[in-house]
């Protein structure tokens, strides 16, 4: 009696623990292999042993043979640029869903929610035609375009709006402040947590897509870094540099890696939030 | 990820909560209320309404490729081409399997995962964040390590399976296993990322009917069944739209591990779309094919909703 009792929840510990051990094994052999010499050859590639001095050399060979800098500088310039038209997008549209009446209301907000079903992916072929009659072919831009109406975050605001208490705004309105000075000084500083959680989806999102800016993109010069990492993949594995391949791999994912370790609860929360709360 | 956006219980009931207005600025309100809107549904015309209907004019027309083709109205033809391509029906059928194959075990393994870690300990932290991880990173570099994690013989599973005495088959590059080995890698990307839904779910689940059916002499495994798994209904229907939909919408593992190959053994619907129009050039089946791929999703998206609608009813 009492022996199952123990061994029950260590069985069940044991058998997390074995799972989860599983599942960081790809990114276990990517930190091993980054930093493993090149002479350890092909065929013990594969250990996850760190069993050597740690080395910069693929590094240095992944930054020689892709342009990470650049790819940096485009990733981050998307990734900003569609947030921040997001943001204000949102933002107006989610507080006249949250406090304006007007006609046809209901109508529009089912017009908005639409587009949770159509997800951009799939619309690609006409989008490409658009954006190419939008002069946007090839910029980046183009590859921001699609994002900045957000259906999305526009009912995460207007969620965010509707539970702050409308007494904040009505000491403001009586003395006399216009809507946009209440949105800025009274709305916008109480949905931080809203606008927290919304950013942190997109910026995740942006950072890692990769269908779309393969279609609008062609100059090398405009290459993301989820383009560019799918090129360097198609190079290293002709290569057979594995090392190299660990390397760029890791050198993609880690900003966000870095900021999720860093803020893991917000995060979570995050994501949390945005499915749930809708 | 835009898609973890779809449609909840909380948003599906439009609420029509009283806004008091004064008469006298309804006007102006409304006015205000379009302006504030313009920009939201100019963007959304551009990229999901317009786009639609495009795509559907697209469906029905040919424009050659090149300098000089004269787009012509050819009715049907273009479904007829598509339907009657081989590859498209193989894409077809291997994305039924790849979403049955997929979303199953993983809906299932994010449920056990989140009644493993559901109670905030260190180590469960710790287990959460390791299963989480998978689906934060790009499915362009999970696609880059599984590239090496698949080579034959000298790949990490291959290397380890050689240690246990096992010869794996050639995980990627076999026409019976490719298509299961792209199961395996979304699998492990995406069940984190539905635990954390199940984590939250889980905390809505009254504790006194659990305790209830603890002192009626349940045990845990009817606890799961009769008591856990209704109350989280709601849930799991939210978890298999938002998966079934990455079903359709994400083949950035398709385009860098094996490009559908070999033999469109793991070609899929997207991935068909973005090959006739990315690299064939045939926009007009590339827009039929868009057309049936939008129908689709959407037949999935408003079948889940009622699902939905009927799993929070019987909540209420």
């Amino acid at each position: 009696m009492r022996l199952d009792r123990h061994a029950g929840p260590a069985l069940l510990a044991a058998l997390v623990a074995a799972v989860a051990f599983v599942w960081v094994t790809p990114f276990l052999w990517t930190l091993v292999a980054a930093f493993r010499h090149e002479s350890a050859g092909s065929a013990g590639m594969a250990s996850l042993l760190p069993d050597f001095t740690p080395t910069l050399a693929n590094f240095r060979l992944a930054l020689e043979s892709g342009e990470f800098g650049l790819y940096y500088v485009n990733t981050i310039i998307v990734v900003v640029g569609v947030l921040g038209v997001q943001l204000v997008t949102i933002s107006l549209a989610g507080y006249a869903f949250a406090r304006l009446e007007f006609p046809g209301r209901d109508v529009l907000f089912y017009v908005f929610l639409v587009q949770l079903m159509l997800v951009p992916a799939v619309l690609i072929v006409p989008n490409l035609r658009t954006t190419v009659d939008l002069g946007l072919y090839d910029t980046l831009a183009g590859v921001m375009a699609p994002y900045f109406a957000s259906a999305f975050g526009t009912f995460l605001m207007r969620q965010t709006f509707r539970g702050i208490p409308r007494d904040f705004e009505e000491a403001a309105a009586i003395d006399g402040a216009p809507w946009w000075a209440i949105v800025w000084h009274v709305l916008l500083p109480m949905a931080r947590p809203g606008l927290i959680a919304f950013a942190i989806v997109s910026v995740t999102a942006h950072w890692n897509e990769f269908l779309w800016p393969l279609m609008v993109i062609n100059d090398p010069a405009n290459h993301t870094l989820t383009i560019g990492l799918a090129t360097f993949t198609k190079g290293a594995e002709g290569a057979k540099e594995w090392g190299v391949l660990a390397a760029g791999t890791l050198l993609v994912m880690a900003p966000l890696a870095v900021v999720f370790v860093a803020f893991q609860r917000r995060f979570v929360d995050s994501f949390v939030f945005s499915g749930i709360k809708g | 990820m835009t898609v973890d956006a779809i449609i909840t219980a909380d948003v599906l009931d439009v609420p029509s909560s009283p806004v008091r207005t004064v008469r006298r600025r309804r006007f102006a309100s409304w006015r205000l209320a379009y302006m504030l809107l313009l920009p939201s549904l100019l963007g959304l015309a551009a990229f999901t309404y317009l786009p639609v209907l495009r795509v559907a004019i697209d469906a029905l027309h040919v424009t050659p490729h090149g300098a000089g083709g004269a787009t012509r109205f050819v009715g049907l033809e273009n479904f007829a081409r598509v339907l009657g391509d081989a590859a498209f029906r193989q894409a077809a059928l291997n994305n039924l399997i790849y979403a049955v194959g997929t979303v199953g075990p993983s809906v299932v393994l994010a449920l056990l995962f989140a009644l493993a870690v559901r109670r905030s300990t260190r180590f469960n932290a710790v287990v959460r964040t390791i299963l989480f991880f998978p689906s934060l990173v790009p499915l362009v570099a999970a696609a880059s390590l599984f590239f090496f994690i698949f080579l034959p013989g000298v790949g990490l599973l291959d290397y380890y399976l050689a240690k246990l005495g096992v010869s794996g088959p050639n995980w990627i590059g076999d026409t019976d296993v490719a298509l299961w080995s792209i199961v395996g890698l979304t699998v492990w990307k995406n069940a984190g990322y539905y635990m954390l839904f199940y984590i939250a779910g889980l905390q809505n689940v009254p504790r006194d009917h659990i305790e209830a059916a603890t002192v009626d002499g349940a045990n845990a495994m009817q606890r799961l069944w009769y008591v856990i798994l209704p109350a989280l209904r709601p849930t799991t229907a939210f978890v298999i739209t938002i998966a079934l939909i990455h079903m359709l919408t994400a083949v950035d593992h398709v385009v860098v591990l094996t490009k559908g190959g070999p033999s469109n053994a793991t070609n899929l619907l997207l991935f068909y779309i973005f090959q006739e129009a990315h690299e064939n050039f045939d926009t007009g089946k590339a827009a039929a094919a868009t057309v049936i791929s939008v129908a689709v999703l959407l037949l999935v998206s408003l079948g889940s909703l009622r699902g939905m609608e009927a799993g929070s009813r019987r909540e209420a």
